[in-house]
């Protein structure tokens, strides 16, 4: 079925090394529904970064088929599938924000009126209309970091892939930034794999958060959240939240974790 | 008021009244040795008489003005653009870099001007062309150097987004690789731009045709015509402002967004 956006079989990846080979990420099933939010959360050498690279096709599985919307990763590469955040926003800084969200656009042939026209409506979606003349210098990391989420769904993709695009940002910034891509994934109705090692904000974006392991990376647990559509402050309080929380945590540690006022 | 004052740092007009006091200060005490007390040698004429000199003959000292800068920009500009395409295949093609290499760090060691009499002879002595090549060579290195570094200074997460965009070999070069680079570029050109007319002149120290900045500095100084060879100094020390200032610019201009 092609209404999958990401399908995954037996997908691995060893990188070789001056002192061997070095398995990176081994055995990965996993299937992404349109329309449907992933995390992918795990410690660091867990191979999390490395599949999303797969899915990106900016890094070739060495075993296993890797599928996006029923097409190689790489044939998905080139017809634009995705767009793509990193942790760092990754703006040319001799680039305006306006230049920078029209980037993909310019380099796929968008004449420079339809491209303005696009950068408008894309900057009015991440709340930055009135900082589209400013450089990146100019801007906070938060704001960078929203240029480049309007960057990413310049091309209307189906599919999101986001490598700890708020990693780098301080708390308040990163829960209001989660709470502007529930509201902007929502409105486009693109799937998104979300690359993070924040339990609550892969339990407060998710429709499922996908545990990791490291050495070898591979797959260990998949939790759905089942939390629903709307994903507002009030969650953040809920029972059920720190509920699935808790329950992240513990796949995480492979076991119940010991309470302090419990030892 | 206490608000502006941003550490010990002086005010705008004190960083450009403070040279020009020294300035002043340094051409009053060369009038003092020379004028009024009158102990300097005589090859050390007065500024007044250099100002003389500059005013009586800048007819002349125009044109070996022109001679010059005309060999230091031929010079320029060929050495840069071959700079600039050498970079490109040594960036692009490892094998090339390692070809290079050797060269440059060749070029880099002789003392160019050192060359000028062989060019001379192989091109002839009425011709600009060895001076040129001199100017030319000389600018190559600062240049070559700069852009091969530049065009490897493209970050990791720009190349992964490109790629990810599907962007052609072309396309990152002209979005990326070629802004990425210009600073340093326009860098490198600042240094060869003082370097090449450096060549020049000192280029015509060692033969070649009867004209330039550098030809009459000889000339007049062998001649005791000290006024007149400082006047051309003031010259030779004019196109290099000249170009030193205008690259400078370029390079302001290109450089003024920090990376993020």
């Amino acid at each position: 079925m092609s209404t999958l956006a990401v399908q995954a079989a037996g997908v691995g990846k060893t990188f070789a090394t001056k002192t061997g080979d070095v398995v990176a990420l081994t055995g990965v099933e996993l299937t992404v529904e349109a329309g449907e939010f992933v995390s992918l959360i795990g410690p660091s050498g867990c191979g999390k970064s490395t599949l999303l690279r797969l899915i990106a096709d900016l890094d070739t599985a060495s075993a296993g088929e890797l599928q996006i919307f029923g097409k190689p990763a790489h044939q998905a590469r080139l017809d634009q599938d995705y767009g793509i955040a990193f942790q760092q926003a990754g703006l040319l800084p001799w680039r305006t924000v306006a230049s920078n969200i029209a980037l993909p656009l310019e380099l796929h042939g968008m004449s420079r009126a339809e491209r303005s026209t696009r950068v408008a409506e894309l900057a009015a979606l991440v709340g930055l209309s009135d900082f589209v003349d400013r450089y990146p210098d100019q801007l906070s990391g938060g704001m960078q970091q929203r240029v480049a989420i309007a960057r990413a769904l310049a091309e209307q993709p189906r599919l999101l892939l986001m490598d700890e695009p708020f990693g780098a940002l301080d708390e308040m910034t990163r829960e209001y930034l989660q709470a502007e891509l529930t509201r902007i994934t929502a409105e486009t109705g693109a799937a998104v794999v979300f690359v993070t090692h924040s339990i609550p904000e892969a339990v407060f974006l998710s429709d499922r958060v996908v545990v990791m392991s490291p050495r070898p990376g591979r797959i260990t647990d998949i939790l759905p959240t089942g939390l629903g559509a709307v994903r507002d402050e009030a969650l953040r309080e809920s029972s059920e939240y720190f509920e699935r929380v808790t329950a992240v945590r513990e796949a995480l540690h492979g076991s119940p974790v010991d309470r302090a006022n419990e030892r | 008021m206490s608000v502006t004052a941003e550490g010990s740092a002086p005010p705008a007009w004190v960083r450009v009244v403070a040279p020009v006091v020294v300035g002043l200060v340094m051409v009053a005490a060369w009038i003092l040795v020379v004028d009024v007390l009158a102990i300097a040698p005589r090859a050390l004429p007065s500024p007044i008489a250099v100002v003389n000199e500059l005013l009586l003959r800048s007819g002349i000292i125009g044109e070996d003005m022109a001679i010059t800068a005309t060999n230091a920009l031929v010079g320029l500009a060929v050495g840069t653009v071959a700079a600039i395409v050498l970079a490109a295949l040594a960036a692009t093609f490892g094998p090339v870099d390692g070809m290079l290499a050797p060269l440059v760090a060749a070029i880099a060691v002789v003392p160019i001007v050192a060359l000028t009499p062989i060019l001379n002879s192989m091109f002839g002595a009425s011709s600009q062309f060895g001076r040129q090549s001199v100017a030319a060579i000389a600018a190559f290195v600062p240049v070559f150097v700069n852009v091969l570094r530049g065009l490897r200074q493209t970050r990791p997460v720009h190349r992964d987004l490109l790629r990810a965009t599907a962007a052609t070999g072309i396309q990152t070069f002209r979005v990326l690789t070629l802004p990425t680079a210009l600073p340093y570029l326009l860098t490198g050109l600042r240094i060869a731009s003082s370097v090449a007319v450096i060549a020049a002149l000192v280029a015509e120290y060692f033969g070649g045709p009867a004209d330039g900045i550098g030809t009459a500095i000889a000339t007049y100084a062998k001649s005791g015509r000290a006024a007149l060879a400082f006047a051309y100094v003031v010259g030779g020390i004019a196109i290099g402002l000249a170009l030193f200032l205008v690259t400078s610019l370029l390079e302001r201009l290109v450089s003024r967004r920090k990376p993020v």
